[in-house]
C-alpha cells in the first residue's frame, strides 16, 4: 500500500512537471526578451523606437516603423490570397471529395508543410522574383513576392485544421439539413459553415501566426529595405528578417535593439490574438449545452 | 516494482548529466580566444580547425563582433587575438604586434549579361549613392541599376563602404538587402540590371566581375595593391606573442597556414 501510493504520487508529480514545463519555458523565453530588450527602450526612449521612422544602427538610429508596417502589409496580403483559396479547398476535401481523391489530396498538402522555408525561400529567389520582376517591374524583390511564398507556406495550416473543424460537424446537421429540402451548396453555405466557423477562425489565426512570424523565406525575398512601402511592388523589411539580419554583428545597444524589435512583434502577434479570439467568443454556435 | 523502475530511470538520469557535465569540461586543455571581424571569421575558424589536427591538447575558440571589436578586445587583453579587417589608425596601434594574413579583395559582380566591364571608383560611388540610376550614363543599355547591398555590421559592407563611399557618401536607402554573399550572388545572378559586391574569396563564375579603374580583380592585382578595392586580414596581439599564441601565430604565418590562407583565396601583399 505504502509503495502503491509513493508511486502514484511520483507519477502525478512528474505529470504536473511536464504539463507545466511549456508554461515556464514560455516565461522564460518571455523574460529574457524583456530583460534584454527594455534597455533599449530605456535609452531610446518607446514611443521614439515604436514610431521612428529612421533605422540606422551604425549612426545610432532605432526606429522600427516602417518594419511594423512591412510585417502587417504582409501578413495581411498573404492572408487575403491565402483564406479563400484554403477555405475552398478545406470546403471541397471535407463535404466535396469523393474518397479516394481527399486520399491524395490530404498527403500532398501535408507534403506542403513539411517543406523547410529556406526552400520557400531559395525557391522564391530564383523562381518567383525574376517572374515578378519581368512582369511587374522593379527589383522583383518586394511585398508581393514576400506575400505570394507566405500564401502558400500557410496554406496547409489553414487548409487542415479549417478542414477539420468542417468534418467534426455533427452528421445529424447535414441529415436535418438534406430533409428540409436544401442542396449541398445550402447545407454548406448555411448550416456546416456557420457551425465550424469558430475552428476555421482558430485555422486563419495559426496561419496569420506562421505569416507574422516567418523569417528565413521572407529575408531571401522581400528585399529587406527600411521603408514603408509605397506599392505592393516595393521591397519591404518585416521585423523579423531585422533580427535575423543583424543579430550575427550586433553589439551593445543595437543588440538590446534587436530585442527590443521582438518585444514589438510579440506585442503584434499578442494584440492580434485578442483580436482573433475576441470574435471567435462572438460567433461561437451554441449547440445544446457546448459549442462547437 | 514500479517505485523501483522511477528510481532506476532518475538514477540513469543523473549518471548521464554528470557525464555530459564532465566531458563538455574538456579536462585541462589551454584556449586562445580569437575576436573580432567577421569577415576574418570564416579564416580563422579554418585554420583553428587545421591547427587542432596537429596540435591536439588546446581549444581555439573562434568569434565575431567586428573589427572594431577586435582591436578593443586585444587592447584590453580579453582576446588573445583581436582580428580586424582594415588598417589600423594609428593612436589604435599602440600595445599591439600586428600580424597581416593578407589581402581580401571586395569584387563588384554583375550579371553575366550586363555589357558594361569596366567602372571607375567615382562611378561606383555614383552609382551606389543613387546619382547614376541607369546603366546606359556608365555605358550599359537602357536599363535601371538595381544595387544590392549587404546587412548593417557586414564586414564586407564596412569594407566597400569605407574605400568606395568615403564618410560622407551614404549607400542609397532602397538598395536591396540581402544577408550573405551567397545571396548577393544569387541575386545578381538572376536579374541582368543588378550590381552587387562580393568578397573576392567567394566570387564565383556564374556572375561577372566588373574591372575597377581598368583592373581586373586577380591574384597579382590583389598583390601588389593595383586593383584599389582590397583589406588586409590582419590578427591583432597585446605586447609580443608567448606560449601558445606565438605556437599558433607562427603556424599561421608559416608554410602550413600560408598553404590555407592561399587555399581561402587571402592573397599575400607583395607591395
Amino acid at each position: 500500500m505504502e509503495k502503491n501510493r509513493l508511486s502514484e504520487f511520483l507519477i502525478e508529480k512528474g505529470l504536473f512537471i511536464t504539463a507545466i514545463f511549456s508554461i515556464v519555458i514560455i516565461l522564460l523565453i518571455v523574460s529574457f526578451i524583456l530583460v534584454e530588450g527594455i534597455p533599449a527602450f530605456e535609452n531610446y526612449g518607446f514611443f521614439h523606437f515604436l514610431f521612428g521612422m529612421e533605422w540606422g544602427p551604425s549612426r545610432g538610429q532605432f526606429g522600427v516603423l516602417a518594419m511594423i508596417i512591412g510585417s502587417i502589409y504582409v501578413t495581411l496580403l498573404s492572408l487575403l490570397m491565402a483564406v479563400p483559396l484554403s477555405l475552398l479547398c478545406a470546403i471541397f476535401m471535407a463535404e466535396v471529395a469523393p474518397n479516394n481523391i481527399r486520399k491524395i489530396l490530404k498527403p500532398v498538402i501535408e507534403t506542403l508543410s513539411g517543406i523547410p522555408s529556406v526552400v520557400y525561400g531559395f525557391f522564391g529567389l530564383i523562381v518567383l522574383v525574376p517572374l515578378v520582376r519581368t512582369y511587374f517591374g522593379g527589383t522583383g524583390f518586394s511585398l508581393f513576392t514576400a506575400s505570394l511564398i507566405l500564401t502558400v507556406m500557410v496554406l496547409p495550416t489553414i487548409i487542415t485544421i479549417s478542414q477539420d473543424s468542417l468534418r467534426a460537424v455533427p452528421q445529424e446537421y447535414r441529415e436535418a439539413s438534406f430533409g428540409l429540402g436544401a442542396t449541398n451548396w445550402q447545407t454548406i453555405r448555411h448550416v456546416i459553415f456557420p457551425a465550424a466557423l469558430p475552428g476555421i477562425i482558430t485555422a486563419i489565426i495559426l496561419g496569420m501566426g506562421r505569416a507574422v512570424g516567418e523569417t528565413l523565406a521572407v529575408i531571401m525575398v522581400a528585399g529587406n529595405v527600411v521603408q514603408i512601402p509605397g506599392s505592393i511592388f516595393d521591397p519591404i523589411r518585416p521585423l523579423t528578417a531585422n533580427i535575423a539580419l543583424e543579430m550575427g554583428y550586433a553589439t551593445g545597444l543595437h543588440y538590446n535593439a534587436l530585442f527590443g524589435t521582438a518585444i514589438v512583434l510579440f506585442l503584434i502577434i499578442g494584440l492580434l490574438l485578442l483580436v482573433a479570439n475576441y470574435i471567435q467568443y462572438k460567433y461561437k454556435v451554441d449547440i445544446g449545452g457546448g459549442y462547437l | 516494482m514500479n517505485t523501483k523502475n522511477i528510481i532506476i530511470i532518475v538514477a540513469v538520469i543523473a549518471v548521464i548529466a554528470i557525464l555530459a557535465l564532465v566531458l563538455a569540461g574538456g579536462g585541462g586543455a589551454s584556449t586562445i580566444n580569437v575576436v573580432g571581424s567577421t569577415s576574418v571569421q570564416p579564416v580563422a575558424e579554418k585554420l583553428a580547425e587545421e591547427y587542432k589536427k596537429t596540435h591536439g591538447d588546446i581549444r581555439i575558440n573562434v568569434q565575431g563582433g567586428g573589427s572594431s571589436v577586435g582591436i578593443k578586445s586585444a587592447q584590453d587583453g580579453t582576446a588573445d587575438i583581436g582580428t580586424s579587417s582594415k588598417d589600423l589608425k594609428p593612436e589604435e596601434k599602440t600595445g599591439l604586434t600586428e600580424h597581416v594574413l593578407g589581402m581580401d579583395g571586395i569584387v563588384i559582380a554583375v550579371n553575366s549579361a550586363n555589357g558594361v566591364s569596366d567602372l571607375s571608383k567615382e562611378q561606383l560611388k555614383d552609382i551606389f549613392s543613387g546619382k547614376v540610376t541607369n546603366w546606359k550614363d556608365v555605358g550599359g543599355s537602357d536599363a535601371p541599376i538595381h544595387l544590392v547591398t549587404r546587412e548593417e555590421g557586414s564586414g564586407t559592407l564596412d569594407a566597400f563602404e569605407s574605400i568606395v563611399m568615403g564618410k560622407d557618401t551614404k549607400i542609397k536607402s532602397d538598395a536591396i538587402v540581402q544577408s550573405s554573399t551567397e545571396a548577393v550572388k544569387q541575386s545578381v545572378k538572376q536579374d541582368p540590371d543588378a550590381i552587387g559586391f562580393v568578397s573576392y574569396a567567394h566570387m564565383g563564375d556564374d556572375v561577372k566581375a566588373l574591372s575597377v579603374g581598368g583592373i581586373a580583380p586577380t591574384d597579382p592585382t590583389i598583390a601588389d595593391g593595383t586593383y584599389e578595392l582590397q583589406r588586409p586580414f590582419i590578427f591583432l596581439v597585446k605586447g609580443t606573442p608567448t606560449g601558445d599564441v606565438k605556437a599558433f601565430i607562427d603556424w599561421v604565418m608559416g608554410a602550413e597556414g600560408t598553404k590555407i590562407l592561399a587555399e581561402e583565396k587571402i592573397v599575400k601583399s607583395t607591395k
